[in-house]
Formats: C-alpha cells, sequence, structure tokens
C-alpha cells in the first residue's frame, strides 16, 4: 500500500468521481466527496512525511521503467504542493452542500461534485507527475471541468467568464503542449528528469529557446501573471462561492508549481535566468501586477471582483520571490503559496456565506453586516489582515521572508516598492470594513451564517494564525524545498 | 529548404491564421473554428515530426530497417480527444450564452454586461 502512494493521491479521487454518479442522493454524493477527499489528504500527509524523512520517491506506473514509462516523482516540493491542495479541497468540501442549495439548481448537485472531483484529480496529476506530457493530459482535466464549474454560476455572466477562461486556458495548455512537442524533439524523452539531463546538450539551439517561450507563455496566461491576468476576475466573481473558494486557494497555485518545475528542474537554473533575461522581466511583470491589481481592487463594488483582483497581485508577490532566484526567495514564495492558499479560501468561504444569507455580495449589500453575521465578517477581516501582512498572521512571515530576500541581493528599492503594494491592499480591506462595521444596516435582519459555514471558515482562520505564530513547520517544509531545487535538479 | 520544411511552414501557417481568427473575431463560433484550426497546427506538427521518409510502422520484420517513430502520433491521439472535448464544451457553452443574451457576438455580450453593471450602480447610488 504504502509504496503506491504517488498513484492512490491521483487515482483516488479519479475513480471516486464516476462513483458519484452511481450514488444518487445529493447528500450521499457530498458526504462521498468528502470522504474521498479527505483520504487524499491522509494520503499527501504520508506521502510528505515518507519525503522529509527518506527524500525523494520515484513511481513507476504500470512498472514500466523510467524514462520509457511513465514516473510519478515526488520530492518535497510536490509533496508540499499535493498537501497544500487535497487539504483545501477537503475543508472547502465541507461548506459545499449548504452553499450550492442556494446556487445551484437541485438536479445539478451531483454533477457538481462529480466535476469538483475531476478537478481536483487533474490538479494533483499536474503536481505528482514527473511526465511532461502527463502534465499536459491532467491540465485539461483540471481546466475542461474548471470551465463547467464555473458555468455553474448563477448569473448569466458567468456562463461569458467561462467561456473566456476557456479561450484563453485552451491557448495556454496548447503553448505548453507545443513547448513540449519542441523539447521532445529535440531530446526524444518526455520524463522531467531525463529533459534535465539531455536539455543543457541542446541548450543554444533556437529550438530550445522556443520551447522555453512556449512553455513560459502557457504556463503565465495559467497563473494569470500580469498582463495575461484578464480571464481571472470574471471567472472568480460569477463561479459558484464554493468553486472561488476551491480555485482561488489552489489553481493558480499548481501553475506557479509548473513555472517553478520547468524553470528551476527540467531547463534549469543556468539557462533560465542566466541565458535568459528572466530574472528582469518577471521582477518587472510581478510589481506592475502588485500595483496595476491592487489599484483595481480598490475601485471594485464587487467584493469577488476585490479579492480576485486581489488574488492577481498576491500571484504578483510570489513573482518577485520567484524572479530573486535565491533559496530564500523561492522559500519565500512556497511559503506564500501556502499562506495565500489559507488566507484566499478563509475569505472566499466567508463569502460564500455572506452569498448564502444576504444574496450577493455588493459591497452596499454589506452595510452593517459586521453587528449581524459577527463571525463570517471577522473571519473576512482577519483574511484581510493576513493579506496586508499584519504581524501574528501568515500573510506577515512569507512579507517577511520576501522582504529578507529582497535585502539580501540589496534590491532595497523593490522592497519598498513591495511594503508600498500593502499598502494598497490596506486601501482595499479597510473599504469593506468601513461598509460593514460603521454603516447602519438596511432591510431585513439577517442571520449569523450556519454551522456548516463557520466550522471550515474558523478552521482557515485559525490555521491562518496558527502558521503565523508557529512558524516552524511551513517554513522548515517550504525551506526544504527551495534548497532541494537550487541543490541538485529535480 | 523550403520543400523540405512544407509541413513546417504549413503548420506556422494554420497556427497563426487560428490565433489570428481568435483574436480578430468577435463571433464565439468563429473564435472557436480558429481556437481548433490552432489546436489542428499543432496535431499537424506532432505529426511531421516523428514522421521519418520511407519509415514504416513500428512492426518487428527482417525486411524493414527504416521506423518512424510512434509516440508522437500517439501522444497527439490524446491531444485530439482533449480538442474535441474542448470545442464541445465551447460549443454548448455559445448554446447557453444564446438563450441567456439573445446573440454570440463578443461586443454586443460586453455591451448588455456594462448596461447591467451601470444599472445596478444608478440603483446603489439611489
Amino acid at each position: 500500500m504504502i509504496a503506491h502512494l504517488p498513484i492512490l493521491q491521483v487515482i483516488i479521487p479519479l475513480m471516486a468521481a464516476p462513483i458519484c454518479l452511481m450514488l444518487k442522493r445529493t447528500q450521499l454524493v457530498w458526504l462521498f466527496s468528502l470522504l474521498t477527499s479527505g483520504l487524499a489528504f491522509a494520503v499527501s500527509v504520508l506521502l510528505l512525511q515518507q519525503v522529509m524523512t527518506s527524500g525523494l520517491i520515484s513511481y513507476e506506473l504500470g512498472g514500466w521503467q523510467a524514462p520509457w514509462g511513465i514516473e510519478y516523482r515526488i520530492d518535497k516540493l510536490n509533496a508540499f504542493l499535493l498537501l497544500i491542495i487535497s487539504g483545501i479541497s477537503t475543508i472547502v468540501l465541507f461548506a459545499a452542500q449548504t452553499s450550492i442549495e442556494k446556487e445551484i439548481p437541485k438536479d445539478k448537485h451531483i454533477y457538481f461534485y462529480v466535476l469538483y472531483l475531476l478537478s481536483l484529480t487533474g490538479m494533483l496529476g499536474i503536481v505528482a507527475t514527473g511526465d511532461a506530457f502527463n502534465v499536459f493530459v491532467f491540465l485539461e482535466i483540471s481546466s475542461l471541468s474548471a470551465y463547467a464549474l464555473i458555468a455553474m454560476g448563477k448569473n448569466k455572466q458567468a456562463l461569458w467568464a467561462s467561456y473566456q477562461y476557456l479561450i484563453m486556458g485552451t491557448i495556454g495548455a496548447t503553448f505548453i503542449l507545443i513547448g513540449i512537442g519542441l523539447m521532445y524533439q529535440m531530446t526524444g524523452t518526455l520524463n522531467m528528469y531525463d529533459l534535465s539531463q539531455r536539455l543543457p546538450e541542446v541548450a543554444q539551439s533556437r529550438t530550445v529557446f522556443a520551447a522555453f517561450a512556449f512553455v513560459i507563455v502557457g504556463v503565465c496566461l495559467k497563473l494569470a501573471l500580469f498582463p495575461l491576468h484578464l480571464w481571472l476576475p470574471n471567472a472568480y466573481a460569477y463561479a459558484p462561492s464554493i468553486v472561488t473558494a476551491f480555485f482561488a486557494a489552489t489553481a493558480t497555485k499548481v501553475a506557479i508549481y509548473l513555472l517553478i518545475r520547468f524553470t528551476f528542474s527540467v531547463f534549469g537554473l543556468s539557462f533560465s535566468f542566466t541565458t535568459i533575461p528572466l530574472q528582469t522581466l518577471f521582477m518587472a511583470l510581478g510589481l506592475i501586477g502588485i500595483f496595476v491589481a491592487s489599484f483595481a481592487a480598490i475601485f471594485q463594488s464587487n467584493i469577488k471582483h476585490l479579492f480576485a483582483y486581489s488574488s492577481i497581485a498576491q500571484i504578483g508577490y510570489m513573482i518577485v520571490g520567484f524572479s530573486i532566484s535565491s533559496v530564500t526567495g523561492l522559500t519565500a514564495t512556497l511559503l506564500h503559496l501556502f499562506n495565500h492558499a489559507l488566507m484566499k479560501s478563509a475569505i472566499f468561504l466567508a463569502l460564500a456565506a455572506v452569498v448564502f444569507r444576504v444574496g450577493n455580495v455588493q459591497l452596499n449589500s454589506l452595510r452593517g453586516l459586521g453587528r449581524q453575521m459577527p463571525l463570517t465578517m471577522a473571519a473576512i477581516v482577519l483574511g484581510g489582515l493576513s493579506l496586508i501582512g499584519v504581524p501574528l498572521t501568515v500573510g506577515f512571515v512569507s512579507k517577511w521572508y520576501l522582504l529578507i530576500a529582497l535585502v539580501e541581493q540589496g534590491w532595497w528599492p523593490v522592497a519598498g516598492l513591495i511594503l508600498l503594494g500593502s499598502m494598497l491592499a490596506v486601501a482595499y480591506v479597510w473599504r469593506i470594513v468601513e461598509v460593514a462595521y460603521f454603516k447602519e444596516p438596511v432591510g431585513p435582519p439577517i442571520k449569523e451564517a450556519p454551522m456548516s459555514f463557520l466550522v471550515p471558515i474558523w478552521a482557515l482562520v485559525i490555521a491562518n494564525i496558527y502558521f503565523g505564530i508557529d512558524t516552524r513547520i511551513s517554513v522548515q517544509v517550504a525551506e526544504a524545498a527551495a534548497q532541494s531545487l537550487f541543490g541538485v535538479s529535480l | 529548404m523550403l520543400m523540405g520544411l512544407l509541413n513546417y511552414w504549413i503548420v506556422v501557417v494554420l497556427m497563426m491564421s487560428g490565433l489570428y481568427i481568435v483574436i480578430a473575431h468577435g463571433n464565439l463560433i468563429k473564435k472557436l473554428v480558429g481556437l481548433t484550426i490552432f489546436q489542428t497546427s499543432v496535431f499537424i506538427f506532432y505529426i511531421s515530426m516523428a514522421k521519418i521518409e520511407g519509415g514504416s510502422a513500428p512492426i518487428l520484420a527482417d525486411d524493414i530497417t527504416v521506423y518512424s517513430n510512434p509516440l508522437p502520433h500517439v501522444l497527439i491521439l490524446t491531444a485530439i480527444v482533449v480538442g474535441i472535448a474542448t470545442t464541445a464544451l465551447g460549443l454548448s457553452l455559445v448554446v447557453r450564452i444564446k438563450e441567456a443574451y439573445g446573440c454570440i457576438e463578443e461586443e454586443e455580450i460586453q455591451q448588455q454586461d456594462n448596461d447591467q453593471q451601470a444599472e445596478s450602480k444608478a440603483e446603489e447610488v439611489a
């Protein structure tokens, strides 16, 4: 059993998805999905433990030896990501049944869970696999189910958002496919480890340059790096609230994982950062992204839009950390991956609770909600504080590491800009606080959200604070993962 | 040179025209057509890259010495299936968009969304 953990991680949700269709009763399907996701989480915990104690796990699919067969290769970086994805997915699922009751027609509930599990499978697969073409296949599994999930939103704008995402997402995935094809043409292999061994020999050829460009642009489309972020705000704002909570915490993280994997492991550090001026490019795009998206967030009247723009800004921070290309910088990025997943899932789940009680998340509907839904609004505020980076929250830890990394390199101006960017976060979080706590409520009285929301929301909020104080686990894993990327590739 | 790389020239031309159609056309169906052409160019790219002139299918026989690489051909079968799924999903989205908005032109849809936003803003002010 233990030897087969890498494949179980992916195959459990994949097999569970069609079984959902046979169960027929919504409540039962919900419990079953929760159980599946919980199992996946347990597997990821075991995998991380195993990787941290005994190092890299290589699993040959069907017993076919790598590089001919497909290999699942779990190192510290993958294991960390698997844990984030399956953990968030499980917590979010707790609130799913209550939330979708009001947002999705009854006859579509079962399909919702099927798509959710398939999307989970895709994301786990992208992270677990060590085969470049397998990445593309899983990417499309997660994307296709994501398009369908977003289209389930109750407004008609959801359809349009889903369509736009489909066009952009498919172009991105096809770019990755072209890149993989060009790499295969030059090396005759698809195994990532094998690629990393063979690519340096041919690194100076134009084909490899083209492959690199295609892969990077494709991945950046998926991770919504400025200026390729246009699909994200509407997709997040109009998707069913539960879907937003899940995707905001995981989907872009998976794309950032791919970016790290391809630049650091497959193409190698010297090619990505010395031969190609990736550092300047990503530093600039990351910083512009932080400012443009944070400014845009300040002027939104739909809170989901507001936090969607804030997500783009937070991706900017991760990209800045990535572009430093030092161990500390990468540690900051990985920490922020984990921390941002915690904050955004807490905030978007709380917004799901607001949608459940109020019906929408327009800023004006939130008037006086701080008194009527105190626990839910407190969760949004604490999540917002974490976004700003206030001490004792997780947001502080990752910003701290990012600043240290920048100061190490002597890039004081960039460090200043990062702090300035955090001030913009104060501005958009304050707008919510002002409306929710300092305005008189209008309309009929509103009750606090039900327990099925409050328990997962506060579990996440407490995690936000816990990992902000006790940083041993998250920092240790992130640091170990970053070091292994700089040490021996893969 | 030109003839030897003919397949690749076709790939490039198809790829660029596909992308151009996606960007330039406002009709949602035409966009999907462009997307399909774009994807098809990648299929041809994978197939051409593995084909060797006079190469045979991977069958073990004494008189065959030159083989084409079957792996990219198999890979692209998967990508074709993915492409079909994407097109099908895209088209069904267009059907739903037509039902909800009453049109399939990008500009009109955006116009309707903007109008609605302006309305809700006006309500908020009032």
